[in-house]
C-alpha cells in the first residue's frame, strides 16, 4: 500500500487546486462584456431597464461580486451548481444529460488513438529509415499540423458529400429507427467521422511520441546488455525497449484523458454532436454563467482526477518514481 | 550494431566464424558461451526490471530448464552480494555502482561462458570498489578456467590482471605481447607515450612556502542536503560536508581527494558559492568578512576572483556559443569593451596553447582535451586569484590528461594562482598537489603535504585508497621508460 499516502496527500492538493480554479473561472467569466440580462433582452427584441433589473435581481446578479462568489462557492461545496439562466433547469441535470454523448465520442477517439498510435509508432521505430517509416511520419505530421476543424470538414466532404457513406452531422438519424440494434448501429455510423477526426490528431501525436521514445530507448546501454545476454530480438523489443518507452506515452495518455470532457468543443461544433462541448459553446454566447462554470468545473475535475491516475500508473510502471518510501 | 558498420575478416570462436554468422546462431553463443560486461553499471541494467528477473532471462532464453530461483540466489551470493534472497527482488536503482557491476558480472557468468568480454568494467567505479571487482573477476576466472578479454584505458588495471596485452591506436593493434614485456620494454612509440603519461606516484617537493599568508581559508564548512518531505514521509537528510577546514596560499595547489559521495565536489561548489553552506566560514584575502555570508551585490566583485573549472568538458561549454563568446563572457559582463576583450581572448588562447583561430569556432569543433583548455581559458579570463578545479582531467584520456596537468602547473607558476584541485585519482594528486586533504563521508580524515599524506599515510582510509590504486608498484616509473619525445599536437 505504498501508494496510499500518495493518494491522501494528493486529494488534499486536488481540493485546493479545484477550489482555486473555481474562483478563477468565476472572475474570468465576468470579465467578458455583457451579462445574461442583456442577452435575454436582446433575444426578446426589446426590453426596458426595469425588465433587465428584474432579471438581474432574479438571478442574484445585482449583488456585489464577492457576495455572489461566496454564494457560488458555498453552493459548489454542497454539490449544487445552480440553475441555468436560460434553460431554467439545474446545471447538474444538463451536464449529466450531455455527458454520455461526449464520453462516447472522446472515449472512442481516445481508445482508437491509444491502440493505433503506439502500434504504428513501434512499427515505425523498428523499421526506422525505411519507406514505411518515412511515409508514416509524413502522414502523422499532416494530421498533427492540420487544424482539427479542417480535417473534420475534409472528412465530411469526402465520406458524406461525395461518397455518401456516412452521415455528416448529429448523433442519430432525424427519423428515429426502430429496434435497439438498429439504434446502436445508427449511432455508430454517426460516430465514425467525429471520432476519426478527433482520433487522428491524437494518433499522430502517439505515433511520433512512441517512435521517438523507442528509438531513444533502443540506443541505451541496457538494451545492448539484453542483446549481449543472447535474448531473441522480439524479447529485446518488448521487455526491454517498449516497456521503458511506454512511460512518456502513459504521461501523455493521462494528459489527454483529462481532456475527455472539455477537449471536443471544436469537433462537437463541426459535427453538431450534442455533447458537453457544444453546451459550453452555447452557454458562452448566452452568458449562461452557471452553466459555463459547471462545464469548467467538470473539466477541471476530470483533468485533476486523471492527473492523479496517471501519477499512480507511472509509479506502478516505473519503480524509480517515489521509491524512497 | 549499426547497419552502416561493415565488418570484414574473420572472428573464429571455437572453430566457427562469427562474422556473417546467422543472427539466430550468433544469439545462442552470446550470453551462454561469450559473456559481456559493460562500463556503466548505472546504465547497463534495465531500470524497470528486477535484478533477479534480469538474470533469469539468461537462463530462460538459453533454454535452461527451471526453476531458476536457487541458481539465481547462489549466483548472487557467489558475487559477494549481501542478502541475495532479498536483493534479487530489488530494482537496480536501489543498488550501489559496485553492486550493480556485480549483478552484471553475475549475469555474464550465469551460464559459465568460455570467454568473458569486459569493456572498461571498473572505469566508472571508485578505486576501492574497482579493486574488489577486479579480484572478483580474477577469482571467477580461476574457478571456471575462463578467458577474459578486458578492455581498458588504464595501464594500472592491465598490470594488475593482464597476462597478455594489445595496444590499439586509431583502429589498429600497434603492439602486443606479454604484459611484463610491453610494460617494461615497449617497442612502439605510442605505447611509450601512453606509459609516460601515467602520472608517477612519487613524492614531489612542496613548492609554496607555507609561511605565506593564506589566500583562502575555509573554517568548519558544513552542508546538509535535505530531501523533500512528503506529506506522510519524513524528510531525508544527508550530511554532505561536515566541518571541513582548509588553507590555500598563493601559488599553491591543494588537492582534495576522496571517493564518490565523500563531499569533495559539494565543498568545491560551496567555495565558489554555487551552493549555499549551512554554516562555516570562507575568507578570501582582501575581502572583509565571511565569503559565505556575502549577499549577491557584495558577491559580484568577488566572483571574478574565484573561478571554477568543471569535470565534463563536453557538458560545461554552451554548444551554441563561439569560443570567443564563452571565454569573453565574463570580461564583457564586467564592462570590458569588445576590442580589449578580443585581445585578451587571443592572449588567453595562446596561454592554454590553442590557436587564435579557435575563437571563431564552436565547442563541437574541439576534442575533449581542447575543450578543457577552453574551460581553463574561460576561468582565467578575469584574472582570478583562486581556481577551483573539480575533477578537471577525469574525463580525459591519459595522454591528454598529462598535457592538461602540465598546463595547470605552468599557468600557476606564471600567474601565482591558488589552485584547489578536486580529484579521485591519487596519481594525479601526487603529480600536481603541494598539499592534500583526504575526504570521506563529508569529513577530512587526513591532511598535510602530499609527500607525507601519500607516501606515509597516517590514516587507515588513506592507506586503503593507496593500496587500491591499480598496478601499484607494477608499473615502471618514468625514469625506467625513456619518455618518447613525440609532442605531436593532440587531435
Amino acid at each position: 500500500m505504498r501508494h496510499l499516502g500518495f493518494v491522501a496527500g494528493w486529494v488534499v492538493k486536488a481540493f485546493v487546486v479545484v477550489l482555486a480554479i473555481t474562483i478563477l473561472n468565476f472572475f474570468l467569466i465576468r470579465m467578458a462584456p455583457g451579462d445574461p440580462a442583456i442577452v435575454l433582452a436582446g433575444e426578446a427584441g426589446a426590453a426596458d431597464e426595469q425588465f433587465m433589473a428584474q432579471v438581474r435581481q432574479d438571478f442574484g446578479l445585482d449583488k456585489p461580486l464577492p457576495v455572489q462568489l461566496a454564494a457560488y462557492v458555498g453552493n459548489v461545496l454542497t454539490l449544487d451548481l445552480g440553475q441555468s439562466y436560460r434553460a431554467q433547469r439545474p446545471v447538474v441535470d444538463m451536464l449529466f444529460e450531455r455527458l454520455p454523448a461526449t464520453l462516447l465520442l472522446t472515449g472512442t477517439a481516445y481508445l482508437f488513438a491509444l491502440i493505433v498510435g503506439p502500434l504504428l509508432g513501434a512499427l515505425a521505430a523498428m523499421r526506422s529509415r525505411t519507406v514505411f517509416d518515412s511515409a508514416l511520419m509524413v502522414v502523422a505530421l499532416f494530421f498533427y499540423a492540420t487544424p482539427i476543424f479542417w480535417v473534420g470538414l475534409l472528412l465530411i466532404l469526402v465520406f458524406s458529400v461525395n461518397l455518401g457513406w456516412l452521415p455528416p452531422f448529429g448523433m442519430q438519424s432525424l427519423i428515429p429507427v426502430s429496434g435497439t440494434l438498429n439504434h446502436v448501429l445508427d449511432v455508430a455510423r454517426h460516430l465514425v467521422l467525429p471520432a476519426l477526426t478527433l482520433g487522428l490528431f491524437y494518433v499522430a501525436v502517439y505515433v511520433r511520441l512512441t517512435r521517438a521514445s523507442m528509438l531513444e530507448t533502443a540506443s541505451l546501454d541496457y538494451v545492448k546488455t539484453a542483446r549481449a545476454k543472447g535474448l531473441p530480438e522480439w524479447r529485446v523489443a518488448t521487455a526491454h525497449i517498449l516497456r521503458t518507452a511506454l512511460l512518456p506515452i502513459i504521461t501523455f495518455a493521462g494528459l489527454q484523458a483529462g481532456h475527455l470532457v472539455g477537449g471536443a468543443v471544436v469537433v462537437e461544433t463541426v459535427f453538431a454532436w450534442p455533447g458537453i462541448g457544444r453546451l459550453a459553446f452555447d452557454a458562452l454566447f448566452q452568458r449562461d454563467y452557471n452553466l459555463l462554470l459547471g462545464v469548467f468545473l467538470l473539466s477541471a475535475l476530470m483533468v485533476v482526477f486523471f492527473n492523479m491516475l496517471t501519477d499512480i500508473f507511472l509509479r506502478i510502471a516505473d519503480p524509480r518514481i517515489g521509491g524512497n518510501s | 550494431m549499426p547497419k552502416s558498420l561493415k565488418v570484414e575478416g574473420t572472428i573464429r570462436y571455437d572453430g566457427q566464424n562469427l562474422v556473417g554468422l546467422a543472427p539466430g546462431l550468433h544469439r545462442r553463443i552470446r550470453g551462454s558461451r561469450i559473456g559481456m560486461v559493460f562500463q556503466e553499471p548505472m546504465a547497463a541494467l534495465n531500470p524497470v526490471m528486477k535484478v533477479g528477473k534480469q538474470i533469469e532471462e539468461v537462463f530462460r532464453f538459453h533454454n535452461v530448464p527451471g526453476p531458476y530461483d536457487d541458481r539465481i540466489v547462489a549466483l548472487l551470493a557467489s558475487m559477494g552480494l549481501p542478502e541475495p534472497e532479498l536483493l534479487r527482488h530489488a530494482y537496480p536503482f536501489r543498488l550501489s555502482g559496485g553492486q550493480r557491476q556485480r549483478v552484471m558480472i553475475a549475469m555474464a557468468l550465469a551460464l559459465d561462458p568460455d570467454l568473458l568480454i569486459a569493456d572498461e568494467p571498473t572505469t566508472a567505479l571508485d578505486v576501492t570498489t574497482q579493486k574488489q571487482i577486479l579480484s572478483l573477476l580474477k577469482a571467477a576466472q580461476d574457478e571456471r578456467h575462463m578467458a577474459i578479454m578486458l578492455i581498458t584505458h588504464d595501464f594500472g588495471v592491465v598490470a594488475d590482471v593482464g597476462d597478455e596485452v594489445a595496444v590499439m591506436q586509431e583502429g589498429r593493434i600497434v603492439e602486443r605481447g606479454s604484459v611484463r614485456e610491453v610494460l617494461h620494454n615497449p617497442q612502439h612509440d605510442y605505447t611509450r607515450t601512453l606509459l609516460a603519461a601515467v602520472p608517477d606516484l612519487s613524492p614531489r617537493p612542496a613548492r609554496a612556502a607555507s609561511a605565506a599568508p593564506p589566500l583562502l581559508t575555509a573554517t568548519d564548512v558544513t552542508k546538509t542536503y535535505k530531501g523533500r518531505a512528503g506529506l506522510f514521509a519524513p524528510r531525508r537528510e544527508v550530511q554532505a560536508v561536515k566541518g571541513v577546514s582548509l588553507k590555500l596560499a598563493r601559488g599553491e595547489t591543494v588537492g582534495i581527494v576522496g571517493e564518490s559521495g565523500s563531499g569533495k565536489s559539494t565543498f568545491a561548489r560551496i567555495v565558489v558559492r554555487l551552493l549555499k553552506a549551512d554554516s562555516g566560514e570562507v575568507r578570501l584575502e582582501g575581502v572583509p568578512g565571511n565569503l559565505l555570508a556575502l549577499d549577491h551585490r557584495q558577491l559580484a566583485p568577488v566572483r571574478r576572483r574565484v573561478q571554477m573549472v568543471f569535470q565534463d568538458p563536453f557538458a560545461s561549454l554552451n554548444p551554441r556559443r563561439t569560443v570567443f563568446e564563452i571565454v569573453a563572457q565574463g570580461l564583457l559582463a564586467h564592462g570590458v569593451d569588445r576590442r580589449t576583450a578580443r585581445k585578451r581572448v587571443d592572449e588567453l588562447l595562446d596561454l592554454v596553447a590553442l590557436d587564435p583561430s579557435a575563437a571563431e569556432r564552436y565547442p563541437n569543433a574541439f576534442s575533449g582535451g581542447q575543450r578543457q583548455r577552453i574551460g581553463i581559458a574561460r576561468a582565467l579570463a578575469l584574472e582570478p586569484d583562486v581556481i577551483v578545479a573539480d575533477e578537471p582531467v577525469s574525463a580525459l584520456d591519459v595522454s591528454i590528461q598529462a598535457r592538461v596537468l602540465e598546463l595547470f602547473a605552468s599557468i600557476q607558476a606564471r600567474l601565482g594562482i591558488g589552485l584547489l584541485f578536486i580529484t579521485h585519482d591519487l596519481r594525479v594528486a601526487a603529480q600536481i598537489c603541494d598539499h592534500v586533504a583526504v575526504m570521506r563521508n563529508g569529513a577530512v580524515v587526513e591532511e598535510g603535504e602530499s609527500a607525507q599524506v601519500l607516501f606515509d599515510p597516517a590514516h587507515e582510509y588513506t592507506r586503503l585508497l593507496i593500496d587500491s590504486i591499480p598496478g601499484l608498484g607494477k608499473l615502471p616509473t618514468k625514469r625506467a621508460v625513456a619518455p618518447a619525445a613525440t609532442d605531436a599536437p593532440e587531435r
